[in-house]
């Protein structure tokens, strides 16, 4: 009798310990599965300061940056999507030379969410101006409306994207400050690759950030600022 | 008489069950494994929860990682070559092309388990 006990006493035992074993990761699978996030709040307002004596002519850093993180080709003919470009001004009568990124400004007040019939384009809470593709007809009404020509159409079909940044045939696209990695609490991929800090990303709203300090001390301007559309992103030394 | 019944009644089902196994699809489940509910209560409602994540996501930028299609494709993409849509027996195609149902969904989402998308990127 005692030994029957004995049998199922550790029976009892090494069943338990291998049902912890196979029980436990799942609980862990489940419990970091369980990150849900709270959402884009308005209390943030995403932006950029360009700083344009960082900005070297010439360096493409940036660009190939926003190519490899949202799979664009880097094709820069009419057809091609181009989510940021890098531009060269020059004064003609001081004949002073610039070179800055030049992308989806954010607006505050976007001409591209006032035309969009479908509300395909919209502004998030956090003030990121985006395409929901899953109701874009390919109209490209914003395309026309934008005054900062920001916006892409996707003409051909496409394959391989990255599982993070969905793109298709039919669907208009551009800059989206990277809401994939800012979700995640990166920044944008621009942003990182500059070798020169020249692009500073932050939350406008938040007066102790990097951004807003700054944006508060030194002059910068928004691109096309007559047309009060207050864009998220601005520029020093233009 | 009774007996006669009986052994006909159970000789069609048989067959009844022979013939629902035969042209059933063939799915290749990847690493399979239940997360969100039930396997029979998926296949009724995968597309209400899809559906509905994606607007959250995408408009609110609350995104639910458990009920995201990125977190479907992590598991069901097929262990032999990390896709849901490579092959005829590929976890979404098998179902999808039994019951008729064209879906787009991945005309814009990647069909590839990201951690083999970015080995993928990585080996270029």
């Amino acid at each position: 009798m005692s030994d029957f006990n004995l049998q199922r006493r550790s029976f009892l035992k090494t069943s338990l310990g291998a049902a912890a074993v196979a029980i436990a990761p799942g609980m862990l699978l489940f419990s970091t599965a369980q990150g849900k996030s709270e959402g884009a709040s308005s209390k943030v307002r995403w932006g950029m300061l360009i700083d344009t004596a960082q900005c070297k002519p010439g360096c493409n850093d940036c660009v190939t940056a926003c190519n490899k993180e949202n799979g664009l080709s880097g094709g820069t003919s009419a057809t091609d999507s181009q989510w940021i470009r890098k531009i060269e001004i020059k004064d003609i009568s001081s004949g002073r030379e610039l070179s800055l990124p030049m992308m989806c400004q954010h607006c505050e007040n976007p001409p591209c969410v006032d035309v969009c019939p479908t509300t395909a384009s919209f502004k998030r809470d956090d003030g990121i101006v985006l395409v929901d593709k899953h109701r874009c007809i390919g109209c490209r009404y914003c395309m026309m409306a934008c005054p900062y020509k920001a916006r892409s159409f996707v003409h051909e079909p496409l394959s391989d994207q990255n599982p993070d940044v969905p793109r298709g045939k039919g669907t208009v696209e551009s800059c989206t400050l990277c809401v994939h990695r800012i979700d995640q609490g990166k920044g944008p991929a621009c942003a990182e690759a500059c070798p020169n800090k020249a692009i500073l990303f932050g939350n406008l709203n938040d007066p102790q950030s990097e951004i807003a300090i700054k944006v508060r001390s030194v002059a910068s301007v928004q691109v096309r600022a007559d047309l009060r559309l207050n864009p998220g992103v601005r520029y020093q030394g233009i | 008489m009774m007996r006669l019944f009986v052994s006909l009644l159970l000789s069609l089902c048989v067959q009844n069950i022979w013939a629902m196994t035969e042209s059933m699809p063939k799915i290749d489940i990847g690493k399979g494994g239940q997360c969100v509910k039930d396997p029979q209560w998926m296949r009724e409602n995968h597309m209400h929860l899809l559906k509905h994540q994606r607007d959250e996501a995408v408009r609110k930028g609350i995104r639910d990682e458990k009920i995201s299609l990125k977190n479907c494709i992590e598991c069901h993409a097929s262990t032999k070559d990390d896709s849901v849509i490579a092959r005829a027996d590929s976890f979404c195609v098998a179902c999808h092309r039994y019951e008729a149902v064209k879906i787009d969904c991945f005309e814009c989402h990647s069909g590839i388990r990201k951690s083999a998308w970015l080995q993928q990127r990585n080996a270029k």
